[in-house]
This record gives C-alpha cells, sequence and structure tokens, in this order.
C-alpha cells in the first residue's frame, strides 16, 4: 500500500498526480492570464482620453436608455425596418436550412462516403473563416450593395452553421432503423425523408430557429456595416450620421426586445426538442 | 438450517450451474440466507436489534407544490448501528425520504432529532456539523469525474475545514492516512492517482463510500446504491455496507428497489408507498401480503421482472 | 375479418392523406413566406442566383497578387495581429467576468434569487444588443482605437459566455455539488471543489470558440470603427483596389484557421 502513495518535496503525502490534460489546462490558464495583462499594454490606444471616454459615454447611454425617442424617423418606419431585417434574416435562413438539408446528406457518416464527408466538412471549415460582412462585401462587387448581397453573404454561414448542427443530429439516428430500411430494399432517398428526417425532425427545426435567431443579429450588423438596409442602417445613421444618441437608444431597444423575444422562443423550442 | 435451505433452492431451481455462479445468483433470487463466502451476518432471529435510538422523525410531511404530498406523516426509529432498507416503488418518496433525513431537501413539517438534538430547523454551521454525522452515498457516485480518486475520498473532511483551509486542499497527514487506510480496505488502493472517470461503476461506487467513511459518520445514506451496477458490483457493494454497520457499528440506511438483496441484508426493512410507510418490521415479516400492500403486485411477479 | 382490414386500410389512408395535407400546407406556408420575405427586402431570386458564379469569377481573378499589393503585406500583417489581440484579450476578460455571473446565475450556485435575477437580466441584454451597436455606441466617445473594438467585443462575449457557462455548470456538477453540499462543505468548497474542476475544461473550449468568433466580429466592429484589419479592408474596398482586397480577406482567414486548428489541438489535450 506504502509503496502507491507519492509523496512531494516535503515528505508529504501528494493526494492527486495531474494528467496531462490537467498540466496543459493549468499551463493555459496562466499563459492567458499573462497574455492578457500583456494585451492591454500593447494594444494601440492612440486618441484616447479615458477621463473623457468614460463620462461620455455614461452621458450618452444615459441618454439612450432614459429618453429614448425617434427624432428622424417615426415608429411606422422603424418597425417596417424591423420587418425587412426580419425578412432579411428569414429568407437567408430558409434558403440556407434548404440547402444545408442535402449537404447535411452527405457530411453525416452514417449516410455517405467518407470522402464525400470530408470534403464538405472541408468547404464548410473555409465558408466558415470568412466573416459573414466580407461576404456580404463581395457579394456586393458582383451584385451591388443591397438585399441579394446581403442574403447570400448570409447564406454561407448559415450554411456552414446548419450543416454541422443538422449533421450531428442525423447522426444520432439509431443504426438499426437504417439497416432495417435498407434490408427491405428501401431506396436512399426512402431512408432520407421516411426515417432520417421524421426522426431528427424537432432537432432540425430547433437548430434552424436558433439560426434564424443568430441571422436576426448578423442581419442588423449586415445594415449597419453593409449597406443591407434594414433597422441596422437606421442604427448606423443615427449615430453616424446625425449623432442622436435619443434616437440610437429607442433602435436599440426595439432591436434587444426583438432579440429577447426570439431568444425566449428559441429557448422553448430547445427544451421541447 | 440456512445452509440446508440454500442447497435446495439451488438444487431446485438451478442444479446445472458451479459454484460462483450459484453466489451470484443468490444475491438476487434467495429468501432469508446469509450469504456465504463472508464473515457477515444476518440476523436471522425474527427480533430485531435491541439498540438505542440515534434518529426518530415524527410527523415528517413533505409538499412539492401545495396539495401535492410526497411524503404523508412519516414516523419512524433509526437504530444504532442497524441497516435500515427503504422499500417501495419508485415515485414512493423513498429518495426525498432520505434526503429529507440530512435536509438536503428541507421537510414541509415535522421533526427529525438525531444524536437528542432537534435538527430539523438547524442552520448554518450546525447545519453543516450535523451533516459531516451523515454520510451519502448515491446512485450515480456524484464524484468529480475529473478529480483523483484520493482527491474525492479527501473531499469527505470538507465538512471540518472553512472555506480557506478546503479551497487550497490544506488535508493533514493523518487525515490523509486514516483516508488511506478506508481505500485500502475498499480494495481502491491501486487506484488512487486515477482520474475518477477512468473508473468502473463498481470502483466509483467504493469511492463514494470511501468518501462518506471518512467523515467519520454515525450514519450513511445510501440512495439507491446499486441501482446501476451489475450484479457482482452490486453485491461487492453490499458486502461492504454490510461489512461498515457491523464492523464499524454505523448506522445505514438503504434505499433500494431489489427487495430480495433488502431481505438479504437489512436488519429491518421499510416499506413506502405513495408518500406513507406501510410496513416497519424484521425482513422475515415480508410475505406475499406485505408485498403487496408496499407495491400493489405480487412477490412473485416482483422477482420474475 | 374481411371488413376489418377494410377499415384499418382506410384509417391508414387517411392518415397518410392527412400527413400529406399537413406537409403540404406547411411547405405553402413556407414558399409564400419567403415570397413575402423576397417582396419586402427587394431580394431577387435569379439574381441571387446568378451572383455566386460572378463572385467565383471575381475571386479567381483578384487573387494573383501583384507586386505592389505583395509590398502591403507587412502592414496587414501589423493590424491583423491587432485584431487577433483585441479579439483574445476581450474574450479572455469577459471570460473572468462571466465566470462570476454564471455562478451568480446558476440554479446550482446562485447565492441568492435577486442576484441570480440580476445577473440573469445583466447578460441578456449584454448578449441582445447585437455588436454593431454597442461598436456604435462606442465609438462615438472613445474614438477610433482598440479601445472601442475592445469594449464591443467584451460586452458581446460577456452575455455569451454567461449562457454557456450557465449550461455547463448546471450539465456537468449538479451531482458532485450534492455530494459535497452532504458531506457539510461549505458553498466556496462546492464551487471551488466541484464546479469549477468539473466544468473548467468545457469552459475553455467555449473560451477557444469566443475567439474564434470574435476574430470574425472583429473584422465588422474595425469596418464601423476604423480600427484593425476591418478598417484596412474598408479603405481598400472604398477604393476599389480588389486585389488589396482579396490579400487580406486571405489574411483573415488563413488566421482564423490556424486559430481553429489551434483551438482543436487544444481541445483534444483538455476535454
Amino acid at each position: 500500500m506504502t509503496a502507491l502513495v507519492e509523496r512531494n518535496k516535503n515528505g508529504c503525502i501528494k493526494v492527486s498526480k495531474p494528467s496531462r490534460g490537467q498540466r496543459v489546462l493549468k499551463g493555459l490558464l496562466i499563459g492567458s492570464a499573462i497574455f492578457t495583462v500583456i494585451g492591454f499594454f500593447i494594444m494601440d490606444y492612440a486618441g484616447l482620453d479615458l477621463t473623457q471616454a468614460i463620462p461620455m459615454t455614461l452621458d450618452n447611454l444615459g441618454q439612450m436608455f432614459l429618453s429614448p425617442s425617434l427624432n428622424n424617423t417615426t415608429w411606422s418606419n422603424a418597425l417596417w425596418q424591423v420587418t425587412i431585417t426580419l425578412s432579411l434574416a428569414f429568407l437567408s435562413t430558409i434558403l440556407g436550412a434548404v440547402i444545408s438539408l442535402f449537404l447535411a446528406f452527405g457530411t453525416a457518416v452514417n449516410l455517405s462516403k467518407p470522402w464525400v464527408s470530408n470534403t464538405i466538412k472541408a468547404f464548410i471549415t473555409v465558408v466558415r473563416a470568412v466573416p459573414t460582412v466580407l461576404w456580404v462585401l463581395i457579394f456586393a462587387i458582383a451584385a451591388g450593395l443591397g438585399s441579394v448581397a446581403a442574403v447570400i453573404g448570409m447564406i454561407f454561414h448559415s450554411i456552414a452553421y446548419l450543416v454541422k448542427a443538422y449533421s450531428e443530429a442525423f447522426e444520432e439516428v439509431d443504426e438499426g432503423k437504417i439497416e432495417a430500411l435498407r434490408a427491405s430494399g428501401a431506396s436512399y432517398f426512402h431512408i432520407l425523408f421516411q426515417v432520417i428526417v421524421p426522426q431528427t425532425k424537432s432537432f432540425l427545426i430547433s437548430w434552424t430557429f436558433l439560426r434564424f435567431e443568430i441571422n436576426f443579429g448578423v442581419a442588423v450588423a449586415m445594415g449597419a456595416a453593409a449597406g443591407a438596409g434594414g433597422i441596422g442602417y437606421e442604427l448606423f445613421m443615427a449615430s453616424t450620421f446625425y449623432y442622436d444618441m435619443q434616437e440610437v437608444g429607442a433602435i436599440t431597444l426595439i432591436i434587444l426586445v426583438v432579440a429577447i423575444i426570439l431568444e425566449l422562443f428559441a429557448n422553448k423550442l430547445k427544451v421541447n426538442a | 438450517m440456512a445452509v440446508e435451505h440454500k442447497t435446495k433452492e439451488v438444487t431446485k431451481n438451478r442444479t446445472d450451474f458451479n459454484k460462483k455462479e450459484t453466489d451470484e445468483v443468490l444475491i438476487s433470487f434467495d429468501e432469508d440466507i446469509e450469504v456465504t463466502g463472508n464473515e457477515v451476518e444476518t440476523a436471522s432471529k425474527k427480533e430485531l436489534k435491541e439498540m438505542p435510538v440515534i434518529m426518530s422523525i415524527e410527523n415528517l410531511n413533505k409538499e412539492y407544490s401545495k396539495g401535492k404530498s410526497v411524503l404523508k406523516e412519516i414516523n419512524f426509529n433509526i437504530k444504532q448501528g442497524e441497516l435500515l432498507s427503504i422499500i417501495g416503488p419508485s415515485g414512493a418518496g423513498k429518495s426525498t425520504l432520505l434526503r429529507s433525513i440530512n435536509r438536503m431537501i428541507e421537510p414541509t413539517s415535522g421533526k427529525i432529532t438525531f444524536d437528542g438534538k432537534n435538527i430539523t430547523s438547524v442552520k448554518g454551521k450546525e447545519l453543516r456539523h450535523m451533516r459531516t454525522n451523515i454520510g451519502m452515498i448515491f446512485q450515480h457516485y456524484n464524484l468529480v469525474d475529473r478529480l483523483s480518486v484520493f482527491e474525492n475520498v479527501m473531499h469527505g473532511t470538507l465538512g471540518y475545514k472553512n472555506s480557506l483551509q478546503g479551497i487550497f486542499s490544506m488535508y493533514t497527514e493523518s487525515e490523509k492516512e486514516e483516508a488511506l487506510d478506508i481505500i485500502t480496505e475498499l480494495g481502491i488502493q491501486d487506484h488512487i492517482y486515477k482520474r475518477c472517470d477512468e473508473l468502473s461503476g463498481g470502483q466509483k461506487q467504493r469511492v463514494g463510500i470511501a468518501r462518506a467513511l471518512v467523515q467519520k459518520p454515525k450514519i450513511i445514506l445510501c440512495d439507491e446504491p446499486i441501482a446501476s451496477l451489475d450484479p457482482s458490483s452490486s453485491r461487492v457493494i453490499m458486502d461492504h455496507l454490510r461489512k461498515i454497520c457491523s464492523e464499524k457499528g454505523i448506522t445505514v440506511i438503504v434505499n433500494l428497489h431489489q427487495v430480495d438483496v433488502a431481505k438479504n441484508y437489512s436488519d429491518r426493512i421499510i416499506g413506502l408507498n405513495s408518500g406513507q410507510v406501510v410496513f416497519n418490521g424484521h425482513p422475515a415479516e415480508i410475505d406475499k401480503e406485505v408485498i403487496q400492500s408496499i407495491y400493489g403486485t405480487d412477490f412473485d411477479d416482483l422477482i420474475t421482472e | 375479418m374481411m371488413s376489418k382490414t377494410n377499415t384499418l386500410n382506410v384509417n391508414e389512408i387517411n392518415i397518410i392523406q392527412k400527413k400529406n395535407l399537413y406537409l403540404l400546407l406547411t411547405v405553402v406556408v413556407i414558399v409564400g413566406l419567403i415570397m413575402l420575405a423576397s417582396y419586402i427586402t427587394e431580394y431577387n431570386h435569379i439574381e441571387g442566383v446568378l451572383s455566386i458564379p460572378a463572385a467565383a469569377s471575381w475571386m479567381a481573378s483578384n487573387i494573383w497578387f501583384s507586386s505592389s499589393t505583395l509590398a502591403n503585406l507587412g502592414s496587414v500583417m501589423r493590424l491583423l495581429w491587432e485584431t487577433i489581440l483585441i479579439s483574445i484579450v476581450s474574450t479572455t476578460t469577459a471570460a473572468i467576468f462571466a465566470v462570476v455571473f454564471a455562478l451568480m446565475g446558476s440554479k446550482l450556485t446562485y447565492i441568492n434569487k435577486p442576484l441570480m435575477l440580476a445577473a440573469k437580466i445583466i447578460a441578456s441584454i449584454s448578449r441582445n444588443i447585437p455588436v454593431v451597436a454597442w461598436a456604435l455606441i462606442l465609438v462615438i466617445s472613445f474614438g477610433t482605437n482598440s479601445m472601442t473594438g475592445f469594449l464591443a467585443l467584451f460586452f458581446g462575449s460577456f452575455g455569451f459566455l454567461v449562457r454557456a457557462f450557465v449550461e455547463t455548470i448546471d450539465e456537468d456538477s449538479k451531482d458532485s455539488v450534492e455530494a459535497l453540499k452532504a458531506t457539510g462543505a461549505t458553498y466556496w468548497h462546492t464551487i471551488f471543489k466541484a464546479v469549477l474542476p468539473g466544468s473548467m475544461p468545457q469552459m475553455f473550449s467555449w473560451i477557444l470558440f469566443m475567439i474564434e468568433t470574435n476574430i470574425r466580429s472583429a473584422t465588422l466592429v474595425g469596418l464601423l470603427t476604423g480600427t484593425g484589419i476591418g478598417y484596412l479592408f474598408d479603405l481598400y474596398y472604398k477604393q476599389l483596389n480588389y486585389e488589396m482586397v482579396s490579400l487580406i480577406t486571405l489574411a483573415i482567414v488563413l488566421a482564423v484557421l490556424v486559430i481553429e486548428a489551434i483551438s482543436n489541438i487544444i481541445r483534444r489535450e483538455i476535454l
């Protein structure tokens, strides 16, 4: 028994012998702490005056959230812009979902050949590495700034996200059920739409809605940064063109309310799934 | 007498089994005999152990929401050094009852006296002190999977330490050596530096028992300790619990859903049905009618299940 | 006997018909919504499809960099590094705050109900205000420097990480917290001996995920606030210098891929 016990330098019994993973994690935690501290010192603070910036931010936040109002636009217009943003999010989600469904059949290892699966996975990794805003701006060169570039650009990330989620759900499907249908001579598409999709339906819906929730935020961003229109563009105009903090506040609150409603819906779907 | 009984059973049912296998069969099929190959001994006399009462539970009620009571007017005493099994169908409130004893679940009303002290409403330091005296083991072992076996066992001493001592793992050498003795007794000394998720179910449960014993408890509560284990590991765990009870004089309270295991190992059995105590007596008193009253079904159905 | 099979068949047919009807209805509703949304956003499906080959040929024609483009590689790398730095530092800082808020917000480790609610509301607000909104608000007072990007990413990451950490704690630590409480351990014992050892690797994995996400978001924030690699992209994009645009895109893609690869190696080690 005593032979199994290890002691440290002071002759005390050790209660643990950290595994490789635990040592790595410890090193990483210490490393990131040091990196963060150094990072704060080497960041570029050109033109920053904290004594001015902090009170000004607080003042702005006060104007935004304590006295929000729409000065340069109307409520009906703001709501219309929200509808546009929601529509952009909806289009990119649903079109992305349809494409993702078929790509996911090719990605799920239990439904496809390894080389097909790996090719799609590699393609998706690259697609995901490009920020959405760059996709949108690249498509804007071909299609002009506007909804076409925004939707197509947003579809790319939606696909990257949904293919991963869908294919993982498909891989969870009981192998026995697929086997049984295969044995009865069912065709490939028969298996997909009679077993795989019905079995994973609630997961698919839940993930798709989650992506819709994300895409709403992305659509706001594309409106502000890539001229896609919608409430994001209004926000951009209010802050950089009119410098109107009250309006920025009102628009931010509208976005916040919509986002929270979507999140609550997504959570509800997740619980049911 | 008992051995004869056993031989009869075995020849009747499983003539073609070799010795080792019959032992395993016995644990799940036999009725009222000691398990051979161990020094442990079940009280085969019909009278209950005469020992001082260590805990008494009076008029205990628990409602999770208004009108939905899980426990109704529970009354019983727990004696020092007995192995008490609580049996009953799932949803009868076994788990709630067990957790009410160490106040992991707050009872709605009633009184629990432990060691001559009313513990129904103790708080803070006193509550912690009470819990150090009551060890607990769980169906899913409830270990910190990523920590070593030794660290998990040492968690049993946390009740005696203040926050800082605990956070910085300031365990004394004598505590560690005591823990090592317990670990060795339970036969898991080869694994002390392994992560708990590398162990088998039976080994994990022994870590759980070691953690409880390190607390130096007067009572150990076991919530379905063998429900996730295979028959041979179950047997090892139940033998250890029996031994702890007989040799260390620690009271062991076990929630079980296997009636036969309860009959084999217990000094006393309490039957629970929809939150009420419907049986409280010696294992030998368990017959078809009692089973019927606890489970609402026949004993034979239960065994073949 | 005969009549029984017949009624069965009729029932089955009814079920199948109902199912098909339901499916048809769903498809009709979705197609209707797509048409409505296309009308609202003035989205043209044909143009959309056509833009893909157009963009592909654009990409193909612009990745043969001339030497004058490559001469700018130095400044691209410098700003890329700045962007990576902001992404990592904002994530780690947000993670520290998020751990505290997650402990307050988890139903396993909350201190009291009002604090739990407050933690959840703060996290929800910080997460649901889009990063662009944070960027636009902060750039007004903080100006065009790293601090703006840092803070915008900080608020976005913070809210997300709180939600992820709460889920991690609730999933991984439920049983061990119960066991430690039962031994008479204090609140701080359960945090440091059960919750943190149990959830730390998963939490770190979320941090890595957040860093990957933030590098992409940093590009967006940079575009709006005139900092980092996003600013450079915007500059050349407006000058119609498409070779530089694709060089920058390529640099970002490589950076993200490298960081993803490193993350995956780390995950394999710690999980």
